[in-house]
This record gives C-alpha cells, sequence and structure tokens, in this order.
C-alpha cells in the first residue's frame, strides 16, 4: 500500500485491513491472497521460535548481557511502575535484539536491528490478554502494510533515514498492530503508527563499533513500551493533528536531511562518545588480523 | 516492497547486510563455483573489511560457501564447520577503487581450475554479484538465472531463448554484457520457472559461440 489515505479506503467496504492489504498485493504483485496470508504464517511462526530460542539460549552479544532476564527478575518482585504487558513486550523484545546480535535466527521485522518489537508486543499480547493465532497474523500482515507505507514513502533503512526508520518503523507496524488486534479501525491504525512515528521523528542511528548492539537493543525494549502508549492514545480516539501519510513524508525528509554521522556510520551520537570510542578499539583489537595485499 | 520483504528475511543475526547478504554472497559465489569447493581466499573491501569480526561475515561467507542459506543455524560455526570438511579459507582485506562498500572478492582454487567471483551486498540482505574472472554483470539471485559465457556474435541471445521458449521457459528478465563488438560477452537470464541439468546442458549446444553454460538455483522465497 503507498500510503494510509489507501489503506483506509480499501478497508472502508466491510473487508478487514489484513484481508484488503493481502487483496491489493495479490492484484499488484499477483502473489495468490490465500498463499501470501500462509507465507506470512511462517514468519509469525519464526516470530516466535526465535522467542522461544532466546528465552532458552539466553546467548548474550559482545557489548550487552542478559537485560531481558534482569526486567522478568524485577517485575516478578511486584515493584514495577508499568503493568505486565507492556514489561513483558519489552523483556521479549530485549531478549530476540540480544538473541540477534549474538547471532541467532531472528525475522527482520522489519529490519534485524529492530527485530525484536514486534514479537515483543504481538507475544506479550497473546499472553497477558489471550489471541488466537489467526489473530495474531491479521495484526503481523496489518504491521507489514504499515511499514510497506514507510517504505514506499520513506524508507527502513538505517543508513537511509536513521533509527527513525528501523526501531521507528517498528514501533510505529507494532502500534497499529495492536490497534487492530483491539478491533480498532484502519483509521485507528493509521493514527496509532503516526503517534508513534512523531515521537521518534529525527531518531539517530549511532550504533556502538558498528554493531547491532549499543543502543539498538535497549531501544527496542522501550519503543516497544512507546508503541503501547501510542495504540492505546489511538484506540482513545486521540488523532494525530498532522495526518498520517504526511508524518511519514516529514520522516523521510527528516531522513534525508540526517548528517552521514547519525545514518548507521558509527561516526557520531553515541558511538562518538569517549566510552564508545573505547568499545570500539577494545572489539578492533579482538578482532584477527587480515591480511594485507 | 511486498509484505514478505518488510516481515523478514527470516535470518541469523546480527546485520542484514553484513551477516544474511554475506552468507547469501558466499552461498552464490558457489554456485558459480558449481560444486564443493575446496579452497578460496576473500578478499573484504569497505566496510566488509572494516566491521567482519563483530558481525560475524567471515562465518557467513563461510557458511555461504559450506551452502548454507542466511537461515541457517549452523552459520555461527560455519568456520569450524569449513575446517572439518576440508574447506581451506584464507581471508585478506584489500582496498579498491570504487568498489561496493560492502563488497568481497572470491578466488576459488583447485589443480587445474580458478576462478573469479566480486558480489556485494546491497542492503536488507539482498545481493549482486558483480563480476565473475573479470567479466562484469550483475545478477541478483532472486529468481534462477542462467549464466553464458560466449563470443559476441550474431544469434546467440536467439539461439538460448529459442530453446527456453520451445521449452515453455518463461523470461524474466535479461542482460547482456560485453568486452566490446565480436569479443567476449557475458548473458545474465532470469527465468521465471526452474530448469534442471540436462536443459543447461542441452542450451550448451544451442550456438557455436557458447564457452560456458550455468544455472544459479532460486535463493528460495516463502512461497511454493
Amino acid at each position: 500500500m503507498r500510503s494510509f489515505a489507501g489503506m483506509i479506503s480499501r478497508a472502508s467496504g466491510g473487508l478487514s485491513l489484513d484481508e484488503a492489504l493481502l487483496r491489493w498485493e495479490e492484484e499488484k504483485e499477483g502473489t495468490d491472497a490465500r498463499r501470501l496470508r500462509e507465507a506470512m504464517g511462517t514468519r509469525l511462526d519464526a516470530m516466535e521460535r526465535s522467542i522461544v530460542e532466546a528465552e532458552e539460549y539466553r546467548r548474550s552479544g559482545r557489548f550487552v548481557g542478559h537485560d531481558g532476564i534482569l526486567l522478568g527478575r524485577y517485575v516478578s518482585q511486584s515493584r514495577s511502575l508499568s503493568g505486565p504487558f507492556p514489561l513483558r513486550a519489552c523483556q521479549i523484545a530485549l531478549a530476540v535484539a540480544t538473541y540477534n546480535a549474538a547471532m541467532g535466527r531472528i525475522v527482520a521485522a522489519p529490519t534485524a536491528g529492530s527485530c525484536g518489537i514486534l514479537p515483543g508486543l504481538l507475544f506479550a499480547y497473546r499472553e497477558i490478554f489471550g489471541a488466537e493465532r489467526d489473530q495474531l497474523l491479521g495484526a503481523l500482515i496489518v504491521s507489514g502494510g504499515v511499514g510497506e507505507v514507510i517504505a514506499r514513502r520513506a524508507t527502513l533503512a538505517g543508513a537511509e533515514g536513521g533509527c527513525q526508520a528501523e526501531c521507528g518503523a517498528a514501533g510505529a507496524m507494532g502500534a497499529g498492530a495492536l490497534v487492530f488486534l483491539r478491533g480498532g479501525t484502519a483509521e485507528a491504525v493509521a493514527h496509532g503508527a503516526a503517534l508513534l512515528l512523531k515521537s521518534v521523528l529525527g531518531l539517530i542511528c549511532d550504533p556502538v563499533a558498528g554493531l547491532v548492539e549499543v543502543p539498538c537493543i535497549k531501544r527496542n525494549g522501550l519503543i516497544s513500551g512507546l508503541a503501547v502508549a501510542a495504540a492505546d492514545m489511538a484506540l482513545a480516539g486521540i488523532r494525530s493533528v498532522i495526518p498520517p501519510d504526511e508524518v511519514v513524508d516529514a520522516m523521510a525528509a527528516v531522513g534525508r536531511a540526517l548528517p552521514e554521522a547519525f545514518r548507521e556510520t558509527a561516526r557520531g551520537g553515541l558511538a562518538a562518545t569517549p566510552t564508545g570510542r573505547s568499545l570500539r578499539k577494545t572489539l578492533a583489537e579482538e578482532a584477527p588480523d587480515l591480511e594485507e595485499d | 516492497m511486498s509484505l514478505l520483504s518488510v516481515i523478514g528475511p527470516v535470518m541469523v543475526g546480527p546485520s542484514s547486510s553484513h551477516t544474511a547478504g554475506a552468507a547469501r554472497l558466499g552461498w552464490l559465489a558457489r554456485q558459480c563455483w558449481g560444486d564443493a569447493p575446496e579452497e578460496v581466499h576473500l578478499f573484504l573491501r569497505g566496510s566488509f573489511a572494516a566491521t567482519y569480526w563483530g558481525h560475524g561475515t567471515d562465518r557467513a561467507l563461510a557458511a555461504g560457501l559450506l551452502g548454507f542459506r542466511p537461515d541457517d543455524p549452523r552459520i555461527p560455526e560455519a568456520l569450524e564447520e569449513a575446517r572439518s570438511r576440508g574447506l581451506r579459507l584464507h581471508f585478506h582485506a584489500e582496498d579498491v577503487d570504487g568498489a561496493h562498500p560492502n563488497s568481497v572478492r572470491f578466488c576459488f582454487a583447485r589443480p587445474g581450475r580458478e576462478m573469479e567471483v566480486v558480489g556485494a551486498s546491497v542492503g536488507g540482505g539482498a545481493v549482486r554479484i558483480e563480476a565473475i574472472d573479470g567479466f562484469r554483470l550483475n545478477l541478483s539471485g532472486e529468481l534462477a538465472s542462467l549464466v553464458t559465457f560466449h563470443r559476441d556474435q550474431p544469434g546467440v541471445v536467439a539461439a538460448v531463448a529459442g530453446q527456453l521458449a520451445r521449452l515453455g521457459v518463461n523470461i524474466a528478465a535479461m542482460s547482456l554484457h560485453r568486452g566490446g563488438r565480436g569479443e567476449g560477452a557475458a548473458m545474465v537470464i532470469e527465468l521465471d520457472e526452474p530448469i534442471d541439468g540436462p536443459i543447461v546442458e542441452s542450451l550448451a549446444g544451442a550456438h557455436p559461440a557458447l564457452e560456458r553454460i550455468f544455472l544459479i538455483p532460486a535463493a528460495g522465497g516463502d512461497l511454493p
């Protein structure tokens, strides 16, 4: 889908939003809608498997360890400020993003660097509120539709648009998915996504030592929480004053205007701090030398 | 851009371009070589050379050369796996003017045969082979692809395309590359339908100017 406006008008004919998105792709790409749903189901299953493996193997990254486990322990002490749903989503997001850093098998959604957010939101939702696989699959398809609008009007690559295009996009996709799971309209889905995007507009991509770890993993956790709030706001009837498509266009313009140091080059932001630089040096010293020819 | 490219690919982390793309490049290079390689020198360029260690690019490249896909959970142990299978790998850095920032040159060798393949990881796990044996071409490997090396002569394209037409195989895209008029040339033909080895062999006789023809299987998607 090229726009949220198109998405809303497609879903207005009594068709559920997920089905409307599948049929649009069928018309445009010739991909059979039923087979596409099945293929998305395979992705959903791979996402669930990434959570199971991440929580079972508990591998750590080079710089980031077991934040998901720490958070789980804290939740069990019943002193948490946030409720069980955002915290569980955050915990899963941290675990899956860490698993990615440790060369675990994940689903890029939309990217590897932001791979924790959607599994966190979808599967924490199932744990806390209960949901059938079909509902989660519908929500995953809706999140894909939101991502497609962002990809077509802006970008999903940190190297092009900064982290707003990766964790930001994943958060917008997740907010849309949650609104859908709660029975919100296509319009509310679009506004949930827009509210999230507006709050991360300009978020830079500044990976320490160039690795997908600092700050990527914790951003996966935090933006999951933000997505829950954006979905609740949209479900409450709160609307973005700037129409959702214009928000995405603004995001594209901001991404283009970002200096290169803030687009995945590991030369700005947190990567350029004294500690960031020192971690880069440590990593470089660890690496076996390549032969210069 | 489709739903499956937004939600996907399924891959071993941490980076779609430095890990998944690298595995895919190794796999494609192996397909170009044709069978299990015994010794490969890998020349990493740009950010592949700068950050290969942190992203497991070396392991991903090795995995691809072993025939593993980007979602194969054995990728982290691919260097050990290569050693145990007798695949000798040598990693080098090289600085090449104008090279893609995430690229690698593979040099395959065994007694009596050598091959050079240059490939780039172009983002989101997508890749392209840019040169084979010094020949510049453009091969993404998304669809099953035929690659020919031939002399630039009238009728080569028609001969190969004609045979494919008789077999009922639809061509999705094709590109021609030549050194100069009448000189060495290469052709990349992307196919909608997979074809098998015997068909490729029969295509080799389609025109006397054909020197070599081989098939790269499709990368394998989620749709049956």
